[in-house]
């Protein structure tokens, strides 16, 4: 039946044009799926910096949707040659600079003497904050700069098994300590921040160096002068800053993006940095360098002379409310 | 010795995850833990490519330069291995690894990530060549037994090539010459570069 076979024969054809008329990208294929796939060298030379070349992955860890970070490698070389001359000159500068300033200045003696007369600077629970945040800033720090510079300094005094060991402490340390720390620092900003709000007369002292450079010059200041003032909102912004990046290191997952977590990771080093270089400064003017000036977080009452030196107008406003001595400051007391 | 490198020819991986799970299944990987994925570029797109990653153990591995206790070490063959013993697992590798190879077991929990995991190319870490202890940490070491990685072993396409870089390095440019075309040697500008020897 050669009819039915022609009959086959068109129905075939049909069926055939119906497919590429149905399909219009088989009839109009341009695209050659072999030679014109992606190319990894197009991809990588797309990239913006801290971009990644990303896909589709069928595990359930979004994060290995990443192929390949090449910011990995700047990540790298900031930890390997950025981060050591950061840490050095501000850490070993701010120690240099402090020796120098021991060296040339001296001590601060109160000019008056001690006059014997005591006033309260601060009570117990500024004194509590005070010392519960500032021995979490040092396991911190100490910590930090073993995670950031033992494996130079340490590891080779200690072996490898004892230094791991220690580390793993410290991180210990230095993750559970965060929260204490964290805690201070809110505290420390409400309680304070009433007194550290700037104001004209810090310009004064600014411009007066703080009387820091010359013997006997005092100019006036309130509750905390300029420097004070300074400390205070370096270590809020400063805390703030360590807490924010902190808390993306401690929870990794809540960024769930290796970029951001670069990002976070060098604020948290270079921050910390700084920060462990000013409270360096902080320490040895609150210790060492002023006579008479640890007793406000040590005992929490000051002397009534230094007190007058260094905070005139604090002291006034005290008498005023009568809570500190009228004692005058011509009534030195000699030092035993 | 040879310096021994992955090469993934994306033209002939079909994300079939066969490397995936030969690798979880020699070494006992634990749960949520993948030394080795495939990541699929421009899916569904015409020119798709498939690409199976891991650990591509780098010429001056920014995972070793980073870490703060020194775990990691690089063998006579250029595979790059740490120590679990001294992993404090802090991370850092992760943050500077351009491949995302390294893993911690305990996800989100936060001071105790555990130690971190990796491919190993098949060659265990410092214990003892194909102890128990060894196993038990780093999964089998294929390599002290003279055998090459399992996911390159058993790859259906041969599209995941491992051995010694210049020798899968030549069957790549031959593949590309033979067909004409090639969509690169994934990773190796990244992992490599740091020295033109490799």
């Amino acid at each position: 039946m050669p009819s039915s076979i022609s009959n086959l024969r068109a129905l075939c054809a049909a069926i055939a044009l119906l497919f590429v008329f149905a399909n219009p990208a088989v009839a109009q294929l341009s695209f050659k799926p072999t030679a014109e796939a992606v190319q990894e060298d197009k991809l990588l030379n797309a990239l913006k910096e801290g971009d990644k070349i990303t896909g589709r992955i069928t595990i359930p860890d979004a994060m290995a949707s990443s192929l390949i970070q090449p910011a990995g490698r700047d990540w790298r070389d900031f930890h390997r040659s950025k981060l050591p001359i950061i840490g050095g000159v501000a850490i070993i500068g701010m120690l240099a600079l402090l020796a120098i300033f021991l060296l040339v200045r001296g001590r601060i003696r109160i000019d008056h003497g001690f006059s014997g007369a005591k006033l309260l600077r601060f009570a117990s629970f500024e004194r509590f904050t005070h010392w519960l945040t500032a021995s979490c800033f040092i396991v911190l720090a100490l910590s930090g700069l073993n995670i950031s510079f033992g494996r130079i300094l340490i590891l080779p005094l200690f072996g490898a098994n004892a230094f791991a060991t220690m580390s793993a402490y410290g991180k210990y340390a230095h993750d559970y300590l965060a929260f204490p720390f964290m805690l201070g620092l809110i505290i420390m900003f409400l309680i304070w921040i009433k007194d550290n709000i700037p104001g004209k007369l810090d310009l004064d002292w600014i411009k007066q160096g703080g009387g820091l450079l010359s013997k006997g010059q005092h100019p006036p200041a309130h509750r905390f002068n300029a420097g004070q003032k300074g400390i205070f909102w370096i270590v809020i912004i400063g805390g703030a800053l360590m807490s924010v990046s902190g808390w993306f290191m401690l929870f990794p997952y809540i960024p769930a993006n290796v970029t951001e977590l670069q990002f976070w990771t060098v604020i948290h080093a270079v921050i910390a940095m700084l920060f462990i270089a000013a409270m360096l400064a902080h320490i040895y003017i609150g210790s060492v360098g002023m006579e008479g000036a640890f007793d406000a977080m040590g005992t929490g009452e000051v002397d009534l002379n230094w007190a007058k030196e260094h905070h005139s107008l604090w002291v006034e406003e005290e008498q005023a409310k009568g809570r500190a001595p009228s004692g005058s400051a011509a009534r030195p007391v000699a030092a035993e | 010795m040879a310096r021994v490198k992955f090469l993934c020819d994306a033209d002939r991986c079909i994300e079939c995850n066969a490397c995936v799970t030969a690798c979880k299944n020699e070494h006992e990987v634990p749960w949520g833990i993948n030394r080795r994925r495939v990541v699929t570029i421009n899916d569904g797109k015409p020119g798709e490519r498939s690409v199976s990653m891991a650990c591509m153990h780098c010429t001056d591995a920014p995972c070793a330069a980073v870490c703060p206790v020194s775990c990691f070490y690089t063998t006579a063959d250029g595979v790059v291995l740490h120590s679990k013993d001294l992993c404090i697992g802090c991370g850092y590798c992760f943050y500077a690894c351009p491949f995302g190879a390294p893993q911690y077991p305990k996800v989100g929990n936060f001071g105790s990530r555990g130690k971190m995991d990796k491919c190993t190319y098949c060659a265990g870490g410092p214990e003892a060549d194909s102890t128990r202890a060894e196993y038990a940490k780093y999964g089998a070491n294929r390599l002290a037994e003279g055998k090459l990685p399992i996911c390159a072993e058993m790859c259906s396409t041969k599209s995941l090539l491992a051995g010694d870089g210049a020798i899968i390095a030549e069957i790549y440019k031959e593949r590309v010459m033979k067909r004409g075309y090639g969509s690169g040697m994934w990773g190796w500008k990244t992992a490599y570069s740091d020295s033109p020897t490799g």
